[in-house]
């Protein structure tokens, strides 16, 4: 069974004439890792803002088709009963902050608050929160001195600790260091093993490759492709497109020509598949290792 | 020919941050300099002291002999440009003509230059046809090219993005690109903060690499993004194509395709 079901999703924003989504089928099962990619444009926050309930109740416009998340219609369901189900990180995270608090911890601690979560249960989760980003040192700082990635991690840690069942994130990571990146992307999908759905828009697809169950391609609001990580993003139809592809990906595409990549093997989306492809064609001779 | 010169610069912020603890480094005129670094090192506060927007704590930098703590902030200006990490802190105008005309304007440049400076700029970033649009009604990714091109319409010699291929699509990436590029033979000095490290070894022959308010590596692209190591002690991994080499063995660092197949066509 799908927890999240989009169907004929079709979306308007009021002064928009043609749609910003069209057409689109999306079912997510529970714990499934989703990654949505595409250019700028394509509609990748918007469809994060339908998940998110914002589309239609905020931003009003025209929604046509079935969106329905945990069993819940979307249409019928009232903006404050939705985001009980649904946690989103805004694509900047300068939004996400809510003015109301002196310290990143009280900050992160805000929407347990509103809960009525015990006191210490709620420090308990907001410490392990903190954490999990890696932003235990930044607790007692405010929130509003700090760096464009430190920024990033608190509004990504105000989502997380609320343990919503389904994540919605929106280019999470844009603006986090490489490592940091790559550890997000790493909780995110320790979340998903525990049963958590998660939806993130991204364009940095070598961690797509490693940590996404499934990847969802979206042009012009509409989906153009879906599937394993592995097939989407090794496809033909992204390179002409406009997308974005590792660079694993494409120096093996241009290794083909050489005959520095194995003909019979998939393209690399990941560093390890390209260390075993291209081992086979360019592993040192007998003559070479001294044999 | 201005020449970049800081020297064990400090600073820490009103509420006791120490976010820069000794830099020095010189940047020649002309050069094109990727700046790296964990979040929070300190690569911002580092580069809002070079056109006077942060003064040293203590140290000083100097914009081709001037010290940034005498120089009045507007001289600053028409050497140094920089464009911020987050767009919505640097754009006020209500068209993006307006915008990108404002800069070259407050310099005091006649209405002919400005708008020769203005239709350049707005042609680099391909925003020439939305010259009438409201910035807020541009979508992020493209306010970020308006905010460049406010920058790039004051013509300084300096240049300075802070981390322009945030949330860009690839079409884009490859677009600051060929900005930078086109700077580049104009003899501009650029100096681009980024995350982004494979664009990073693919645009920019000297690379900074920012550890906690010090400077941890210094020099050329393949010297600096080579050291795994010491790299990640600043959450930077080296780029993909580095990375897979360094696996396979290859004899040299690389650090694009180009590289890379040479390597491995010679293996
Ligand atoms: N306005 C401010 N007031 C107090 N501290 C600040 C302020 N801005 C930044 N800091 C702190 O100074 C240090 C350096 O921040 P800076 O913004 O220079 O980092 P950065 O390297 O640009 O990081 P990022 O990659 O996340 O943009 C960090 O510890 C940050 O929290
Ligand atoms: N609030 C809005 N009102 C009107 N149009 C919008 C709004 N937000 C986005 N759009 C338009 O919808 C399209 C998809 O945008 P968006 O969902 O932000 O794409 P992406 O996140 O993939 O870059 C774009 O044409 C954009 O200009
Ligand atoms: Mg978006
Ligand atoms: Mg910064």
């Amino acid at each position: 069974m799908a927890i999240v079901n989009l169907q004929n999703v079709t979306y308007k924003y009021p002064l928009t004439h043609t749609p910003v989504l069209s057409n689109i089928n999306l079912e997510v099962k529970e714990g499934e890792f989703v990654a949505v990619i595409g250019p700028n444009g394509a509609g990748k926050s918007t469809l994060c803002y339908t998940l998110a309930g914002f589309v239609p109740h905020f931003f009003k416009g025209e929604l046509e088709g079935k969106v329905e998340v945990a069993g819940v219609d979307l249409k019928s369901t009232p903006l404050n009963e939705w985001v009980r189900n649904v946690g989103l990180a805004f694509q900047n995270p300068f939004n996400q902050i809510s003015g109301a608090k002196y310290t990143v911890f009280e900050e992160i601690a805000f929407g347990l608050e509103n809960q009525g979560v015990p006191r210490d249960e709620m420090n308990r989760r907001v410490d392990q929160a903190l954490t999990m980003t890696g932003i235990r040192d930044l607790a007692d700082r405010s929130p509003y001195s700090l760096s464009g990635g430190q920024q990033q991690r608190v509004a990504l840690t105000s989502i997380l600790v609320m343990q919503p069942k389904i994540l919605v994130l929106d280019e999470p990571t844009s603006q986090m260091d490489p490592i940091g990146t790559r550890e997000v992307f790493g909780v995110i999908r320790q979340m998903a093993e525990r049963g958590m759905t998660v939806i993130m828009a991204e364009h940095k697809v070598e961690w797509i490759a490693e940590f996404a169950d499934r990847v969802v391609a979206l042009k012009d609001g509409k989906i153009l492709l879906q599937g394993v990580p592995a097939d989407v993003l090794t496809s033909h139809l992204l390179a002409e497109n406009g997308f974005g592809t590792s660079r694993y990906t494409s120096a093996a595409r241009e290794a083909l020509k050489f005959n520095l990549w194995p003909k019979h093997l998939h393209l690399p989306t990941t560093l390890q598949e390209a260390v075993d492809g291209f081992n086979l064609t360019s592993a040192p001779s007998p003559k070479e290792r001294g044999e | 020919m201005i020449k970049i010169e800081i020297q064990d610069l400090h600073y820490t912020y009103p509420g006791g941050v120490e976010a820069l603890r000794g830099i020095s480094l010189t940047i020649k005129p002309g050069e094109q300099v990727a700046m790296v670094g964990q979040n929070g090192s300190g690569k911002t506060t580092l580069v809002k002291h070079l056109n006077g927007l942060l003064q040293p704590t203590s140290g000083s930098v100097l914009i081709g002999g001037w010290d940034t703590k005498k120089a009045a902030v507007a001289k600053l200006a028409a050497r140094v440009g920089y464009v911020f990490q987050n767009p919505d802190e640097q754009l006020f105008s209500s068209t993006v003509g307006m915008e990108v005309a404002f800069g070259p304007h407050n310099l005091g440049y006649g209405d002919e230059k400005v708008s020769a400076l203005v239709k350049d700029a707005l042609a680099l970033t391909e925003l020439s046809d939305k010259t009438a649009t409201n910035p807020y009604d541009l979508s992020a990714t493209w306010r970020k090219m308006v905010a460049l091109a406010s920058i790039i319409s004051m013509d300084t010699e300096i240049v300075i993005f802070d981390e322009p291929t945030t949330g860009q699509d690839a079409l884009s990436v490859a677009r600051i690109a060929n900005i930078i590029a086109e700077l580049r033979k104009r003899g501009k000095t650029v100096i681009t903060i980024t995350h982004d490290i494979d664009f990073c070894a693919e645009n920019f022959e000297r690379v900074i690499a920012l550890s906690q308010g010090q400077v941890l590596l210094d020099g050329t692209a393949n010297e600096v993004l080579g050291q795994e190591n010491i790299l990640a002690q600043t959450y930077v991994d080296p780029p993909q194509l580095t990375r897979l080499g360094k696996r396979l063995r290859l004899k040299e660092t690389v650090r694009n395709q180009e590289e890379f197949l040479a390597a491995l066509k010679k293996k």
